[in-house]
């Protein structure tokens, strides 16, 4: 058993672009479905249309990076828009299947081969973030070419502008969500989430705050899309619907109606992923597991929904979540 | 109690006799065939009625009648086949729900809504009208709004403490009990300083000691100038507090007229009791008898 090993790699996975991106599009669902209580599955989907935006519009209209970004931004707010529509006044349920089905048809427009020249199919789009006009996200990567950090939290300089971008980006969307949810504003999507006929007896445009809240969700998840683009490349693969279950576990495991929870609940997801795969795989080269070290890596997901089912049944508020509101649950 | 019963009574609502959709001298609602069926079941057909303005009109009737459908129509929660209706010479008809309320109708559930998940002040304050912190924009800026919020944190308990609801102020409204919620969404609907307020079975579930304090409540909302239109199944209290009664049966209004004379009208007994037709309507049906019975 090599615990350092296991230790610098659990360790390295606090700090990570993917864990950037997963605790922004577990942001966006705390809006939707903690606050507002909106089921979206459909986050995947919300990441795919920022990632592809943002690649999309550099590779193929040769935008600059933040332009190409907003461009993925308001995309993720047209697809909020597109489901929303027609899915906001009917039952909370039916806004679930349709995104299940919005995000799906989403990706299988990125993966079929009929755009294989603006989406690059099944191979996903690279080589955004570094262009040779000097417009590419690393082209203004302010950091000096070399190393940072210590330990297991070491970065090349092109890591540490991701990063620091993201967190920026993070930091803005907790802010946000953190000032709107404070506000009357937020009192009203809350009673929405309630009941929204005693809403509406109210006198409250229940539709209108619905799409609103639909939208600064989708755009949270839009930019975890992006932040998950500007650290690799785009593909169809990544953004499968198991994606968004695993943000949806992120979100309860830190507490649906929580600010800070989503981001914590992010971590924590990926550094028991990372200690889970590294500490699996050691167990099986070591033969106390009797499976082979691919297997082993597969078991973590088995476990991982395990947690998630238990997490659910015994702590349904999350790490987070007001301890009163264990004791309503309808 | 007794011997002020009647001084809060208002009179001379109706022009010629009491009857049917006869015409009032200064209507607030005017409902003209309104009708709604769900599959073959008329649940609603209504030719015409008034509800006079700035009034305590009782709306009652057998189970199914289709009292609470009609409140339904009326506040936009759900539509009509056919029929039109205006509020103040303001038609109604194909509003929806929320401008309703934003007119200055609102109304409360027979099944209580209260929101579980926000504390009973949070609750009270979501009913404020125009508030300036509910716009997005402006959320985001709490100098916008944070007077305007502590003004109607103000109104809120002093509200709340006229419904004896102020101890609970920072509890989750789902730990009240089935009578505080009837009381807390009285309370909130108040909060949106209402011209009409549409009340479905008020008191079902509060305890008597309250329900005579409500009772006031609802007497001291006609003298602050609002209507009160309320659905309720306690004749004894009909007969304390409404100026005005509408008898609903099948769907349709089978009578209209003062609670002393119309609960003696023939349609109103067949309505309710079908063949037990020697017993008195206030027995049948008063759960509680808050008033002394009149000879007494
Ligand atoms: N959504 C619906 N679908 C089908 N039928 C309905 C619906 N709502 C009401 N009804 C029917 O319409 C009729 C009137 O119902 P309504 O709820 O208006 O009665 P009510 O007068 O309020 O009775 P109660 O005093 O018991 O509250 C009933 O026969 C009921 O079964
Ligand atoms: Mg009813």
């Amino acid at each position: 058993m090599d615990w350092g090993s296991i230790l610098n790699n659990t360790i390295a996975a606090f700090l990570t672009p993917t864990t950037i991106a997963f605790a922004l599009a577990a942001l966006g669902l705390a809006m939707h479905f903690g606050f507002a209580g909106l089921l979206n599955f459909g986050i995947a989907g919300f990441m795919a249309i920022g990632g592809y935006g943002y690649a999309i519009s550099v590779l193929t209209f040769g935008l600059p990076w933040w332009a190409g970004m907003m461009v993925g931004v308001v995309g993720s707010i047209l697809f909020a828009i597109v489901l929303g529509l027609p899915t906001l006044r009917l039952r909370g349920d039916y806004l679930a299947i349709v995104t299940i089905a919005a995000a799906e048809i989403a990706r299988l427009m990125f993966l079929t081969t009929a755009f294989t020249d603006v989406t690059g199919s099944a191979d996903g789009l690279f080589g955004f973030n570094t262009r040779q006009d000097g417009t590419g996200f690393q082209n203004s990567n302010p950091f000096p070419s070399g190393d940072y950090g210590f330990g297991p939290l070491s970065f090349n300089h092109q890591t540490l502008w991701v990063l620091t971008f993201g967190i920026a980006i993070l930091g803005l969307c907790l802010w946000l969500l953190w000032a709107l949810m404070r506000s009357p504003w937020g009192r009203v999507i809350k009673g929405i989430r309630e009941d929204e006929d005693a809403v509406r007896a109210l006198g409250k445009n229940v539709f209108a705050y619905k799409m609103q809240a639909l939208i600064i969700g989708g755009v949270f998840g839009g930019l975890g899309g992006i932040v998950f683009a500007a650290f690799s490349n785009v593909s169809p693969g990544v953004f499968v619907t198991s994606l968004t279950f695993f943000i949806w576990t992120s979100l309860l495991l830190g507490g649906a109606a929580t600010i800070l929870g989503p981001v914590i609940g992010a971590i924590i997801f990926w550094v028991l992923q990372a200690f889970l795969s590294n500490f699996l795989s050691q167990l099986a080269l070591s033969g106390i597991l009797p499976v082979s070290t691919t297997q082993a890596s597969t078991l973590r997901f088995v476990l991982v929904g395990l947690g998630l089912m238990l997490l659910v049944i015994y702590r349904p508020q999350g790490i987070f979540g007001d301890k009163r509101e264990l004791t309503f649950v309808k | 109690m007794s011997n002020n019963e009647k001084s809060h009574r208002t009179g001379g609502l109706h022009i010629g006799e009491p009857a049917p959709g006869c015409a009032k001298t200064d209507p607030m609602l005017i409902i003209d065939h309104v009708k709604k069926s769900f599959g073959g079941l008329t649940a609603v057909d209504v030719e015409h009625l008034e509800i006079p303005k700035n009034a305590i009109t009782a709306l009652i009737g057998p189970n199914g009648a289709g009292k609470t459908t009609l409140f339904n129509l009326l506040t936009g929660f759900d539509s009509p086949d056919t029929g039109t209706w205006s509020f103040e010479g303001t038609s109604l008809a194909g509003i929806p729900a929320f401008k309703v309320a934003q007119l200055g109708q609102v109304r409360t559930f027979q099944l209580t809504k209260a929101l579980s998940l926000l504390t009973v002040l949070e609750n009270m304050k979501l009913g404020a009208t125009g508030q300036r912190g509910e716009g997005i924009l402006s959320s985001l800026i709490p100098a916008l709004w944070r007077k305007q919020d502590a003004e109607i944190e103000i109104k809120a308990m002093e509200l709340l403490a006229r419904f004896k609801l102020d101890t609970k102020k920072d509890d989750f409204a789902a730990s009240l009990s089935g009578g505080q919620r009837k009381l807390l969404e009285m309370a909130r609907a108040l909060m949106t300083d209402p011209v009409l307020v549409m009340l479905d079975e008020p008191m079902a579930g509060v305890n008597p000691a309250l329900t005579q304090s409500l009772l006031d409540h609802v007497i001291n909302l006609k003298k602050d100038g609002m209507t009160v239109l309320f659905v309720e199944h306690d004749m004894h209290m009909v007969r304390h507090i409404a100026d005005w009664v509408v008898v609903m049966a099948e769907g349709k209004v089978v009578a209209e007229g003062p609670p002393e004379t119309v609960m003696k009208e023939q349609a109103v007994i067949d309505a309710y009791l079908g063949s037990h037709q020697d017993t008195d309507l206030g027995v049948v049906t008063g759960r509680i008898n808050i008033i002394p019975e009149e000879g007494k």
